[in-house]
């Protein structure tokens, strides 16, 4: 089950990538890994796919160069191909050609080496600096000359008579420590841009030097509101590599998992909306329902947060007898408790002042920033990886997949509201009829897995979250990459709150929901 | 000064009792003052049950944080309740979550910021000692490179009634020190005469034009 994997040369990827865009229809671009296969060079891994079709397509393509590395840009022809290949520039060196901004964007941009390449020398080139980092107000482009020869550009990013009001690193409603820089015209927002990286905590690079079982450690604390989904993403990936059945009842139970985390995870949504807002009673409201959850996991799996809960070929404990009346409780209070969410704060006069309208994106725009989850689905792109590559239990229960046309402020919100809803349905059907069966997979002690590359993805709480390894038949991966579903998410920003006023951006980023350690990873 | 009381829980049954203990024995070394511990006490009792603290949330532990604050764990029982974002208003930071090298000196800045007396708290295993990140070339291996901690609460994330342990601690902590005339005159501003020499400057600038 490895990766289809075609290379190309990086003079035809341009011209090859605009055919697949315009004749077959690729247009979500997926991922973009960026790669260190040592002496045969560097090189980026393309995954597209189309919206229409359903169609997907791997290719690849290497330089051998590995002082001056250049590979051609997509950003042109996908938006969010603009921060991902910045991604890759930072932690590879790579350089894009007719990129328009080569800057780093998870280190300080006085960073020495690029940590990922497997012969850099980070820790002894990049001591602690405690001097305040220096952020450019102007960036490089490379262009290709007549001649064949690399000729560079200097771009501005902010210009010196804009108004440039920084928003972050420590601010109560970004969500964690995101620095978003808003060029302002009066109360106008012109423009948004992002620094990230403040919780860059570099899990791809340690990765690389874990086994198979000690990586599922990392996958919780990326997107803690999605832990349950990000490890059963990971255990998908290993199981599907090792060719290893789980049985139904662990299907069971990892899919009620991952129901029970989305709800806790809009759940937290809700509350940080109305905060952002300023409406701080129905931030109790919700975390009541959410203190309930918890209590299930913790009885179950001990954790509240962090549960640790998904193993390669199983679950770490068998649920509990209690497990299924303490659900059903759980599902009755929250249906009960429904309307009261949406009396005290969704039809309130203010808050729909704050939300109908705001921040609208288009279709076109959402597929081409890669937007998926709630958000992409407010914008009317029907994305969910639940129906569009179904695992688990999913293809076996009937739910509906939540759409919306308008791409505002609104449609984000009430999209998260009738997910839970339909959460709860999908759990309905399901945990009355858990079957009897192992809850852990009989394995070998040591895993390895065979060579190639592999690729799963799960609907997470905030949208598509893939996992993609490189095995080189070793106890350890070569290369581990998460596809960050909030990554796009805050890409978005920019879109969203061009021309709307400064204090909606506060409301704009929380109906966006990311989570900061998903994006810097 | 004698023992810190914390209400309804018996002394022997809090940890590392001794840290204290030595910390009392210096104070009381060369005697204390009637007037001036009286004083302390009346003062301290009011501080240590109004601990506002600057909620520096970095990742999954600022969660728990959210959590204590609402409904079921309820940190205002103790008088946290009063989280502030700004630091110029806090007495306490708590940094929740993993500190990595960009993170550093803008934690360092929010510190420096912050009135005496002050107190840091590390929340997690990240704080602690870089937890399960310590490998990596972008974290800081514990929160006590930078900032001089006073309580360390360990767990990934801790339990809310951990965090109120470790709060409890400082409450502690905070009841045996002398009040008047150290901690809370505790560091020399260092750019004290660099401003005051900048404003004379000023003045004669402006004076001459």
């Amino acid at each position: 089950m490895t990766l289809d994997i075609r290379t190309i040369a990086p003079s035809e990827l341009h011209e090859e990538m605009l055919r697949l865009k315009t004749e077959r229809q690729m247009d979500f671009l997926v991922n973009l890994v960026g790669m260190d296969w040592g002496e045969e060079g560097l090189g980026v891994i393309y995954m597209l796919e189309s919206t229409r079709t359903g169609e997907t397509a791997t290719l690849k393509t290497v330089t051998a160069d590995r002082e001056n590395p250049f590979i051609p840009t997509v950003s042109d022809l996908w938006q969010i191909a603009n921060i991902y290949e910045r991604e890759v520039y930072d932690f590879f060196g790579i350089k894009f050609l007719n990129h328009p901004d080569m800057r780093r964007i998870f280190l300080r941009e006085d960073w020495v080496g690029y940590p990922l390449r497997k012969d850099d020398k980070t820790e002894e080139e990049n001591p602690l600096r405690m001097t305040d980092e220096p952020l450019a107000d102007t960036t490089h482009e490379y262009f290709l000359k007549e001649d064949g020869s690399v000729g560079v550009k200097e771009n501005t990013v902010w210009g010196k008579d804009e108004y440039v009001v920084n928003v972050g690193p420590q601010h109560p409603s970004t969500h964690g420590v995101l620095h978003m820089r808003a060029s302002l015209d009066g109360e106008i927002v012109k423009k948004v841009g992002l620094v990230l990286g403040y919780i860059h905590r570099g899990v791809e690079k340690i990765s690389e030097s874990m086994t198979y079982p000690q990586l599922l450690a990392m996958t919780d604390r990326l997107d803690y509101f999605s832990a349950m989904q990000n490890r059963h993403a990971l255990c998908m990936c290993i199981e599907k590599a090792m060719g290893l059945e789980v049985s139904e009842r662990v299907q069971y139970i990892r899919t009620i998992m991952d129901e029970l985390q989305r709800i806790a995870s809009h759940l937290i949504y809700y509350a940080c909306m109305t905060m952002d807002t300023g409406a701080l009673t129905a931030f109790f409201y919700t975390f009541r329902e959410r203190e309930q959850l918890m209590k299930i996991f913790e009885d179950n799996f001990g954790g509240r947060l962090i549960m640790n809960y998904n193993t390669i070929g199983g679950v770490m404990y068998d649920i509990l007898p209690s497990f299924v009346k303490e659900v059903k409780e759980f599902e009755k209070a929250l249906r009960n408790r429904f309307k009261e969410y949406q009396d005290i704060y969704t039809n309130n006069v203010i808050a729909k002042g704050r939300m109908v309208g705001v921040g609208t994106i288009s279709n076109e725009d959402a597929i081409s920033l890669g937007l998926t989850g709630p958000v992409g689905r407010a914008s009317g792109w029907k994305n969910d990886v639940r129906k569009r590559h179904p695992y688990a239990m999913y293809d076996k229960v009937d739910f509906t997949e939540i759409v919306r046309n308008e791409g505002d402020t609104n449609a984000r919100h009430w999209n998260r509201m009738d997910e839970m809803l339909e959460s709860l349905n999908i759990i309905d059907q399901l945990i009355d009829n858990i079957p009897a069966g192992e809850f852990q997979a009989k394995r070998k002690p040591i895993i390895k897995l065979p060579e190639g590359c592999f690729y799963q993805a799960v609907e997470a709480s905030r949208g598509e979250l893939g996992v993609f390894i490189e095995s080189k038949g070793d106890k350890t991966p070569y290369r581990v990459h998460y596809r960050s579903s909030s990554l796009p998410l805050a890409n978005a920003m920019d879109t969203a709150s061009r021309g709307q006023k400064f204090a909606d951006l506060i409301a704009i980023g929380a109906s966006m929901d990311f989570v900061i350690p998903d994006i810097d990873r | 000064m004698g023992k810190p009381k914390i209400k309804s829980i018996p002394y022997e049954e809090f940890k590392d009792n001794e840290t204290l203990e030595q910390m009392l024995d210096e104070l009381n070394a060369h005697g204390a003052n009637v007037v001036v511990t009286t004083a302390d006490k009346l003062i301290n009792w009011g501080r240590s049950n109004s601990v506002w603290p600057m909620n520096f949330g970095t990742s999954c532990c600022a969660i728990e944080l959210m959590a204590m604050g609402a409904a079921r764990f309820d940190m205002a029982r103790f008088g946290f309740e009063v989280t502030r974002t700004s630091p110029r208003q806090a007495d306490l930071i708590l940094v929740c979550g993993t500190i990595t090298n960009k993170m550093a000196p803008v934690l360092r800045r929010l510190y420096d910021q912050m009135a005496d007396p002050k107190y840091v708290i590390a929340i997690g295993g990240c704080t602690c000692t870089g937890g399960p990140f310590t490998k990596s070339y972008h974290v800081v291996k514990g929160v006590d490179k930078i900032l001089p901690v006073d309580v360390y609460v360990p767990g990934c994330p801790p339990r809310p009634e951990a965090f109120y342990y470790g709060m409890m601690q400082l409450q502690r902590k905070m009841k045996i020190e002398n009040f008047l005339g150290t901690v809370n005159r505790k560091e020399k501003d260092e750019h004290k005469e660099e401003a005051e020499e900048l404003q004379k400057k000023i003045i004669n600038q402006e004076q001459e034009a």
